[in-house]
């Protein structure tokens, strides 16, 4: 019988299966037991904790897209903190537009900052973003370009492995250090924020933070089903073919530098969509987000669900930024000791992460079941 | 003066008429007394400045000045600073140190400590702006004598400013017995400076001409004075070659100026440079050998500048050695720290480079964090031995400063050990086997592993000592590896693993560029603006400069 595309892509295996079921569960009880609950009822979910899981929903496609180039293709990328940055700031510049002439100096025109630098007319890059379509396509094209331009210059002249990595680094801090430039028209150290409204709704009301909840968890359906339709199809067993030895994939005959700049475009695409939606969820964007710091945290998600498993990637996600938020207002200080302990016991002993960990369990399980079993076996006989 | 003297008669009583001229009268015979007395002592020269009247005090300071004893200048100097003051029941000319409404005092023509005293039982010997010239003339002549050069020819630099026929007599009679080059040239710049105003027109262009070899600002302020002066006025023949005169030495003068200045830009990107170099040896080192790029180098340098802190904490009397401690010990300790994290985390890791970049930047982050708690997350200033501090002046527009002239020296020294060590010794040749093909280096019998542990902790400890180097630079905090770190990696990609002047031609151009650019477009672009060129030039050399060739640089 042949399976639907929906059961192909998100009820192919069990890890799939579990994922899609909790996420479409959440998708609609969470927003419900916020809206539809008293606030004082044991069942009420708090408008901060629907933001808090909306952001974990961004970080979790964010962690996708790093699944899909390190676990699938096997570039160690340590700059998709900027693809994420750059789809944030194409929605936070549509925000700051919406805010008109309610922000401190009340200029209709320029926003807070470009009044207090006394420029006075919008730049030409900030044209268009009055209207929601242009967030829409910059929160693709400005990734998606920066990705397209970087990864042809780096795959063209087979740029590879650890240069390649420290190389997607230095991206991301060179455009940290440009958009910490006060005059390079972005904010500078603030960034963007004191948002309003988004498409009319206002951004603190419940039901606009549970509209964007559901988009959120709808995203990462739609971003976990296209990596697994891109795993799943011919060109998957390619960019797996490259991970696992890119010269006889050159040798016999494909262009594997086209299939790598595909992937990691799409890759840069999902990491700006996850940044525009994070944006109106938290409510600022700021240069830290380019930090070199911020994107190698993003591996270190994928690392410890286990890469190339994709629903590790998420569980990953959820699970270190379930810690962090824990850690930070529990013990500070304690924090960095096991983000760091974190990604030195990951690496050393769990290579494929709580996935790896979880199938290593049971096959041994079902081992000593199959054991047992034949054991009994040889007794009846 | 007669005609307010007379309004003064009309208007005063009589007796205080009679009041008014005693007290001229005792002026007058007092100041002829000091003018004819020409024999009189250092001591009563002292004493004589209680007098109120700023002219008598001009002629005592001079006098003071002449006596050529051994404590004028202290005293001109006090003077000038306002801390020269009689005690009001005995007249002593005391140099005091207020602080509190006491005062600590001291004779002031002897030198000899009187103890503490109350501040009201003070009074100040005064001065006015004409006496503040007439003194910097007097110390400026008086520090022309001086036995040290450095202070003669700051006096010399002194007197640009205010110039007159007078001075410049003085100047020549010391050009006559002045023998350090330096201070000649600063004389020779006075003397032309005056000679600028001289009314002979030969004189002037002689004196514009031998003026456009020299560096001084001053020289180029009082250039274009004149020439704002003579283009104000009606132009005449003379005054036209005048102008043109100036015009040419200017432009000598601003294009040799200019020349210094790129030396300057050479000499910090230079300095840059070697910081770089420093820290990126180790990282090259390590990245060769194992392909492994260590996250934790940056941390490494930290712990190195922390151990310079520590111990300076430790021999806070021997500020002056302590950084000579610190070298060996720095080297050591961090080299320890980096062979625990190679024999505890890395060996475990072999083969996935991509991971051990990973687990050793978790290990960064712990390394950041433990001195958080344990130290302070604020920076902390190590202090600078004086012997590192201050600076080589080579000509007016040119100095170097010490601490970084000898770090450039120090990096050097260090590279030039690095190449015996790597170029003469076992470890050294085991170490470019292993580099070059690690399976045929394990075939051959060398223990790869061993050769991991200790290139590891050469590496790290190397790292350490560039963090001793680096806490004369900047100060000491947690985030100081990651300033530098990113920097340092692109030297490593820039360079190439191949060899160690590939490090140190990647660190060279990036401490130049940097420094060139910086004019231009800032600190943060040049940054920037580096970074890009390091990704685009990559595509011509995606292994860097000075790569390794064979067969088995392509794994």
């Amino acid at each position: 019988m042949e399976k639907s595309l929906i059961q192909r892509l998100l009820l192919s295996d069990t890890g799939s299966k579990v994922l899609t079921v909790v996420v479409v569960f959440f998708a609609f009880v969470v927003p419900a037991l916020n809206l539809l609950t008293p606030v004082d009822s044991v069942l009420h979910i708090s408008t901060y904790t629907v933001t808090l899981l909306g952001k974990y929903l961004c970080y979790a496609l964010l962690a996708l897209s790093v699944d899909l180039v390190w676990g699938y293709l096997g570039i160690l990328s340590l700059g998709h903190g900027a693809f994420f940055a750059l789809g944030g700031y194409a929605m936070g510049m549509y925000l700051m537009r919406q805010i008109g002439d309610r922000g401190v100096y009340g200029n209709p025109l320029l926003p807070d900052f470009m009044v207090f630098l006394n420029w006075d007319s919008l730049p030409w890059y900030w044209f268009g973003f009055d209207h929601f379509s242009m967030a829409l396509l910059m929160m693709l094209v400005a990734p998606g370009l920066l990705a397209f331009v970087f990864g042809w210059l780096a795959f063209r002249s087979r740029v590879t492995g650890v240069y390649l990595s420290i190389m997607t680094q230095a991206m991301t801090y060179a455009l940290m250090l440009t958009f910490f430039q006060n005059d390079f028209g972005f904010g500078g150290n603030n960034g963007l924020t004191d948002f309003k409204e988004i498409l009319g709704f206002n951004l603190q009301d419940n039901t606009t933070r549970c509209a964007l909840f559901f988009a959120s968890a709808m995203a990462l359906l739609a971003g976990y089903a296209l990596c697994k339709y891109i795993a799943q199809s011919r060109l998957g067993s390619l960019v797996m073919a490259i991970r696992d030895s890119e010269s006889r994939v050159r040798f016999m005959g494909y262009r594997d530098e086209h299939i790598k700049l595909f992937i990691f475009v799409v890759s840069a695409l999902l990491a700006g969509v996850a940044g525009a939606l994070y944006v109106p969820q938290v409510g600022i964007i700021n240069p830290s987000e380019f930090a070199p710091l911020r994107s190698i945290e993003l591996v270190i998600w994928v690392a410890i669900g286990g890469r190339g498993t994709l629903y590790g990637a998420v569980l990953g996600a959820f699970v270190v930024n379930y810690a962090k938020s824990f850690f930070t207002a529990w013990a500070p200080e304690a924090w960095l000791f096991i983000l760091g302990s974190m990604f030195v016991f990951v690496t050393v002993f769990m290579p494929k992460g709580l996935v790896g960990l979880y199938n290593q369990i049971s096959t041994r399980n079902t081992k000593n079941k199959s054991i047992k079993q034949s054991q009994a076996n040889i007794e009846k006989s | 003066m007669e005609r307010p003297f007379i309004i003064t008669i009309k208007m005063l009583s009589k007796f205080t008429l009679i009041l008014l001229l005693s007290s001229l009268l005792t002026g007058f015979s007092l100041a002829e007394e000091i003018n004819n007395d020409a024999e009189m002592s250092f001591s009563e020269l002292v004493a004589s400045l209680t007098t109120k009247k700023f002219d008598q005090k001009a002629i005592i300071i001079k006098k003071i000045r002449q006596t050529e004893h051994q404590r004028s200048l202290t005293i001109l100097s006090k003077l000038l600073d306002g801390k020269v003051y009689y005690k009001k029941d005995d007249k002593l000319v005391v140099i005091a140190d207020i602080e509190n409404k006491k005062a600590t005092i001291t004779n002031a023509s002897t030198g000899e400590p009187l103890g503490e005293i109350a501040k009201k039982k003070l009074k100040k010997v005064g001065i006015n702006n004409k006496l503040r010239r007439t003194l910097n003339l007097s110390i400026a002549q008086l520090s022309l004598a001086d036995t040290d050069a450095t202070v003669r020819k700051s006096a010399a630099v002194e007197m640009f400013k205010n110039m007159d026929d007078e001075t410049s007599i003085i100047l020549k009679q010391r050009l006559t017995v002045e023998k350090n080059k330096h201070v000649i040239s600063a004389l020779q710049t006075a003397i032309s400076i005056n000679q600028l105003n001289s009314p002979i027109h030969e004189e002037k262009i002689e004196s514009i001409k031998a003026l456009s070899d020299s560096l001084y600002p001053e020289v180029r302020v009082a250039l274009k004075d004149l020439e704002k002066k003579l283009s104000s006025k009606t132009q005449t023949p003379k005054s036209q070659e005048l102008l043109h005169a100036i015009d040419a030495s200017l432009k000598k003068i601003e294009s040799s100026v200019g020349i210094y200045k790129q030396i300057e830009n050479i000499f910090f990107g230079i300095s840059l440079g070697s910081v770089l170099l420093l820290i990126a040896v180790g990282l090259a080192i390590t990245f060769g050998v194992m392909g492994v790029i260590n996250m934790a180098h940056g941390e490494m340098l930290m712990l190195g500048a922390y151990t310079t802190y520590i111990i300076q904490l430790l021999l806070p009397n021997h500020i002056e050695y302590s950084i000579l401690i610190s070298i060996p010990t720095a080297f050591v300790f961090t080299g320890l720290v980096g062979i625990g994290i190679e024999r505890g985390v890395i060996r475990f890791l072999y083969g996935r480079p991509l991971e051990t970049l990973l687990a050793t930047f978790g290990i960064s982050l712990i390394l950041q964090q433990a001195v958080r708690t344990l130290i302070s997350p604020q920076n902390r200033a190590v202090s600078t031995p004086d012997w590192m501090s201050g600076s080589l002046e080579i000509n007016p527009a040119l100095s170097l400063t010490y601490n970084r002239l000898y770090i450039i020296i120090f990096a050097l020294i260090v590279l030039a050990g690095l190449m015996l060590l790597l170029n003469k010794s076992k470890f050294g040749l085991q170490v470019r086997a292993v580099t070059q093909n690690r399976s045929m280096a394990k075939a051959m019998g060398i223990r790869t592993d061993w050769v991991d542990a200790f290139t590891f902790g050469l590496g790290s400890g190397i790292a350490g000592i560039a963090g001793v180097a680096l806490s004369q630079l900047t100060n000491v905090g947690p985030n100081l590896g990651q300033a530098y770190i990113i920097d340092s990696f692109m030297v490593v990609v820039f360079g190439g693993v191949g060899n160690l002047w590939g490090t140190l031609f990647g660190a060279m151009t990036l401490g130049i560029a940097n420094k060139y650019l910086e004019p231009f477009t800032g600190a943060v672009l040049a940054k920037i603006v580096v970074l890009v060129i390091i990704i685009l030039f990559i595509q011509k050399r995606p292994r860097g400069m000075f790569a390794l060739k064979g067969r088995s640089a392509d794994n």
